[in-house]
């Protein structure tokens, strides 16, 4: 007993249990059958949505029995090719995450190296500090009808827009980074004449590392934000076209099983972000 | 030619904003001779660690010039290791990290085991054996400073600058890095120019102890030579030396009263920055002046 009160980590996990059941249990109950007749129903809609939520005997959410089976029907086939508009949604996740590390990748291959120019030349900051301003604050699917015109490609116009939001965090952050690296590190490698190539590299890189792994981090949360929405837009494929799609198949329970996953593989960049940065990271 | 010293600080100022300024320190001459341990001592905001910076090329005066080796300085150099005050570790790399960086500078060409072979020879001379693949975090104040020693050390400089080195340690740990400073700076022959304002450091450690005024407008006073023996300082039994006092008294005195009045001092003197005067107060203790001799021989006829 005295182990459970002191152990923490025990207690916030029963909580967290109760929680969870308590809140399957109050969607149980919000989503059980009604009795009685309800009015007479037009077939058309009564053929979409089912005959008995139509009838208003059963509601159109579903019960998180549906939702269990739903998932697990997912669980067991996540690949499966049946139409260009029926894809699993393993294959869905695996277009959307691709998106997100192409589009990431490319923008840490020009955020990386431009930032650490920002954070290291106070001209270069202040010149193109207002073009800085001015863009971080719109939103990345502002973007989306100027790439669709240029790029004239709706695949890439998504890989675009993941690219310009990831860009501002990390820029952001490999410049502050870079600028406030210790001015003592930087005598050390003075005083030891070493050229500045290699203070790039052996000094400036490893002290700016975990800022600039936060920016990573900050970057992709982002960009995974926006895949779903961009996705929405531009169609084809990925877990954001996904969700539309069964939305107008008015297929709650692919949705939220849709929902649950989006929230899964975020959590797993973000975790396996967090533990690059704890790589790079230096006690001081 | 005039006899140069190994480093010569000639008619140095320095002004922060442009020259309308008052100078922090202006006209500021000496020298450091070869194997010599030469102190600076003076309250803080006089400039000291700035006339370092200056030394160690990492700052530019406003005037003047320092030579070394009948070369004026213009940047940092191998030649000139530097001991920070914040001991200036690299945090991510280990001890033998932060000391490999430093010597693959001094012999970009070395391969890495020659590198950590030499890197080792100097974790071993401050007594960090075993300590090799720790990083800064885990060591204490006092070892993260034995680091910092073995860094500047192992680039095998002609002459070490230090920063108050041992200002941000408690005083067991400073005592006993002192002596090993004090040992290894007879062992090696090392010329060093250390700033402080720690006089039983300054009277322990210094052949030389320059004395500067305040600022702003600091001015070196004068030059005290240590004329105790570097084989009889002993950190403990500094106090019992016959000269111990006659340096410590004087030095206070000049950093508690003549450091503030020093302009009046020399109204009316000839006091030149470029000739300053060299005072040996430990030994007017030893033998008694001139004057008090002539009184005895006097009574005795």
């Amino acid at each position: 007993m005295t182990a459970f009160k002191n152990s923490l980590g025990l207690r916030a996990g029963l909580l967290s249990l109760l929680i969870f059941v308590a809140i399957v249990g109050l969607w149980q109950i919000a989503t059980l059958p009604t009795a009685g007749t309800g009015p007479a129903m037009d077939p058309e809609y009564a053929k979409l949505v089912g005959a008995a939520a139509a009838t208003g005997t059963k509601s159109s959410m579903p019960t998180p029995a549906d939702i269990g089976a739903t998932i697990w029907k997912h669980v067991l086939d996540p690949f499966y090719v049946r139409g260009s508009n029926d894809k699993g949604i393993g294959i869905q996740l695996a277009y959307s995450l691709g998106r997100v590390l192409l589009g990431f990748g490319l923008a840490a291959l020009v955020a990386v190296p431009l930032g650490f120019l920002i954070g290291m030349s106070p001209l270069v900051y202040r010149a193109l500090d207002p073009f800085i301003q001015i863009l971080k604050p719109v939103s990345p699917l502002a973007w989306m009808p100027l790439a669709l015109y240029t790029i004239k490609d709706s695949a890439i116009s998504s890989i675009f827009v993941i690219f310009i939001c990831s860009v501002w965090p990390m820029l952001i952050n490999t410049a502050f980074g870079v600028g406030s690296v210790r001015k003592e590190w930087l005598n050390v490698a003075r005083t030891l004449e070493v050229g500045p190539f290699r203070t790039a590299f052996k000094v400036i890189l490893p002290a700016a590392a975990p800022t600039i792994m936060t920016g990573m981090r900050i970057s992709v949360g982002i960009a995974w934000l926006v895949i779903v929405a961009a996705e929405m837009l531009v169609g084809g494929t990925g877990i954001g076209y996904f969700v539309w799609n069964e939305w107008n198949n008015l297929s709650i329970a692919n949705i939220v099983t849709a929902i649950l996953l989006i929230g899964l593989v975020g959590l797993l960049l973000d975790q396996g972000l967090a533990y690059l940065a704890k790589l790079v990271t230096y006690p001081e | 030619m005039e006899h140069r010293p190994l480093i010569s600080i000639e008619g140095l100022a320095r002004r922060f904003g442009d020259s309308s300024q008052p100078a922090v320190f202006e006209d500021i001459w000496f020298g450091v001779d070869k194997g010599e341990f030469c102190c600076l001592i003076g309250h803080s905001g006089c400039g000291k660690t700035t006339i370092l910076n200056v030394l160690a090329g990492l700052d530019q005066p406003s005037e003047g010039a320092v030579i070394v080796d009948n070369r004026e300085i213009d940047g940092p150099s191998l030649d000139r290791a530097v001991i920070f005050q914040g001991h200036a570790l690299l945090p991510w790399l280990t001890v033998m990290g932060n000391i490999a960086f430093a010597v693959s500078s001094r012999w970009p060409k070395w391969d890495r085991t020659r590198v950590q072979d030499h890197s080792r020879r100097f974790i071993e001379l401050v007594g960090l054996k075993g300590a090799e693949n720790k990083r800064p975090a885990q060591l204490s104040g006092g070892m993260k400073q034995r680091v910092g020693i073995a860094r500047a050390l192992s680039i095998q400089p002609k002459m070490l600058l230090m920063d108050e080195p041992f200002s941000a340690l408690d005083a067991l740990t400073r005592g006993m890095l002192q002596d090993e400073v004090l040992r290894i700076c007879a062992d090696t022959q090392q010329t060093v120019f250390m700033i402080t304002h720690d006089v039983d450091e300054a009277i322990l450690l210094a052949d030389k102890i320059v004395l500067m005024t305040n600022g702003p407008g600091a001015r070196i006073a004068e030059i005290v030579v240590n004329t105790m023996p570097k084989n009889e300082r002993h950190r403990n039994d500094l106090h019992k030396h016959p000269q111990y006092y006659a340096i410590r008294n004087h030095l206070v005195e000049f950093l508690v009263n003549r450091s503030r009045a020093f302009d009046q001092e020399i109204a009316g003197q000839n006091y030149d920055p470029r000739r300053l005067k060299l005072v040996k107060p430990g030994l007017a203790a030893v033998n008694p002046p001139a004057e008090v001799v002539a009184l005895t021989t006097g009574r005795r006829q």
